[in-house]
């Protein structure tokens, strides 16, 4: 027998799928998603140990684990937050603003990448190129 | 789906009802949960600027490699490992204090109340060792004027560049001065033969470091120290306070606050924000341990 906050602002109150079997399932799921995460850790640790570590398949599978914490996030808020069971107003109001990370994170990276561009550029080790001022000729006017 | 319990057609924003279907209070709990978010993710973005701007940073295998009691074994990941799993459990046991709560069953809230906050308390003790370990630790590292020193992880210091090759190390010891060499000396000798580091002369001092097996590298980024000490600061500040409202709810529990009231939604509250800490927690795995 269940007991909620009642006001005659809340117009039903959602089943919180009322056994347990739902949040022990979600403790495995988000098991099963951080052990394979510490498992591509240790990959990415073993092919940076080795002699010429390839870059594409090292950002491949950490593209992978930032797959899987989505999946872990997915998990911890529609489940444990209870976010899922809410009305769809509730869901919307929360995500729709959080949306913002998407260009958030792609303009911030972007930022940070092509600093790293101009800086190997110009660090000093590639002399800047000058332009020589073309040779006054003799006698002219200063 | 719960939302199609719902009847057709209700109209959720002519007023006499809340749009959200949710107390007042719970709502404010989650934009308040909201703009958190953009605090950490902001924190979370300005470091993965930095660090997309620097050519070398700090690999996250070297930095977190040890474990309480395990010596100089080489673990990387273990140890954050076992935090994440405390912190998941905790959860676990926080969402079903909440169900608990649903049943008006006032001795399941408190057991379960309790073990979050354990699940609290061992995550933070966890963290301690871990800046210890850091603030603590002795790398030996090469400086911006050329000679090598033993240095700590900290928001000033970070001795996680690039290896050094054994010429450069060679070559770095000959212009390093005494004082600096005694105490690279006495960081080499743990668990062999103990010298007297300081009365030795520069010479038996290089003879004796070249003889061990010596690592060194370059300074990383002064970045990073700053970055993950913030972070993980700032994290473990929310664990806190996230203890000391669960220990507040387990009092309020314990006194039948929440049986006079009729309902156990404070500890729904609670709840939201203890899972937003696990949340964030697994970006910060993600971002300083993972990749």
């Amino acid at each position: 027998m269940a007991a909620h906050y009642s006001s005659p602002e809340i117009t039903f109150h959602p089943e919180h799928t009322g056994t347990t079997k739902r949040i022990w399932r979600t403790f495995w799921v988000l098991s099963v998603l951080t052990i394979l995460e510490l498992a591509i850790g240790l990959l990415i640790y073993n092919i940076h140990k080795g002699e010429n570590p390839n870059h594409t398949l090292v950002l491949g599978f950490k593209g992978m684990v930032c797959i899987l914490t989505l999946a872990k996030a997915y998990y911890i808020v529609s489940v444990f937050m209870h976010l899922g069971d809410e009305v769809r107003n509730l869901i919307m109001t929360i995500v729709v603003p959080l949306c913002l990370f998407i260009w958030f994170i792609a303009a911030f990276l972007w930022d940070g990448n092509s600093w790293k561009t101009l800086r190997n550029r110009y660090n000093g080790t590639t002399p800047i190129e000058k332009v020589v001022p073309a040779a006054k000729e003799k006698g002219a006017k200063d | 789906m719960s939302t199609a319990a719902v009847q057709q057609g209700t109209k959720w924003w002519s007023g006499g009802r809340s749009p959200f279907n949710a107390s007042y209070g719970k709502v404010m709990m989650w934009y308040f949960l909201m703009s958190d978010a953009f605090t950490f993710g902001a924190f979370l973005i300005s470091y993965g600027t930095i660090r997309f701007s620097v050519n070398n940073w700090a690999d996250p295998n070297h930095v977190f490699n040890s474990f309480p009691f395990a010596g100089h074994m080489n673990l990387p990941l273990a140890f954050v490992s076992l935090m994440t799993f405390i912190l998941i459990a905790s959860s676990v046991t926080m969402v079903l204090a909440v169900h608990e709560g649903h049943n008006m069953n006032r001795k399941g809230v408190e057991k379960y109340m309790i073990l979050t906050i354990i699940g609290g308390l061992a995550f933070l003790s966890c963290q301690a060792w871990e800046w210890t370990h850091l603030l603590t630790g002795e790398h030996i590292a090469l400086l911006s004027d050329g000679t090598l020193s033993v240095l700590p992880t900290t928001v000033k210091a970070n001795p996680w560049g690039t290896a050094l090759p054994h010429e450069a190390i060679a070559a770095a010891l000959q212009t390093t001065p005494h004082d600096q060499l005694a105490s690279i000396a006495a960081t080499l000798q743990h668990g062999g033969e103990v010298h007297n580091v300081a009365a030795m002369s520069n010479a038996d001092l290089i003879k004796f470091i070249e003889s061990s097996d010596i690592h060194a590298s370059n300074t990383g980024p002064i970045a990073f120290g700053g970055y993950f000490f913030g972070i993980t600061g700032f994290h473990g500040f929310h664990v806190f306070s996230g203890v000391v409202i669960n220990i507040v709810m387990l009092t309020k529990t314990r006194l039948g606050h929440f049986d006079e009231r009729g309902h156990y939604e404070m500890i729904e509250k609670a709840g939201l924000y203890w899972h937003f800490v696990d949340l964030v927690w697994v970006f910060v795995f993600l971002c300083f341990y993972l990749i």
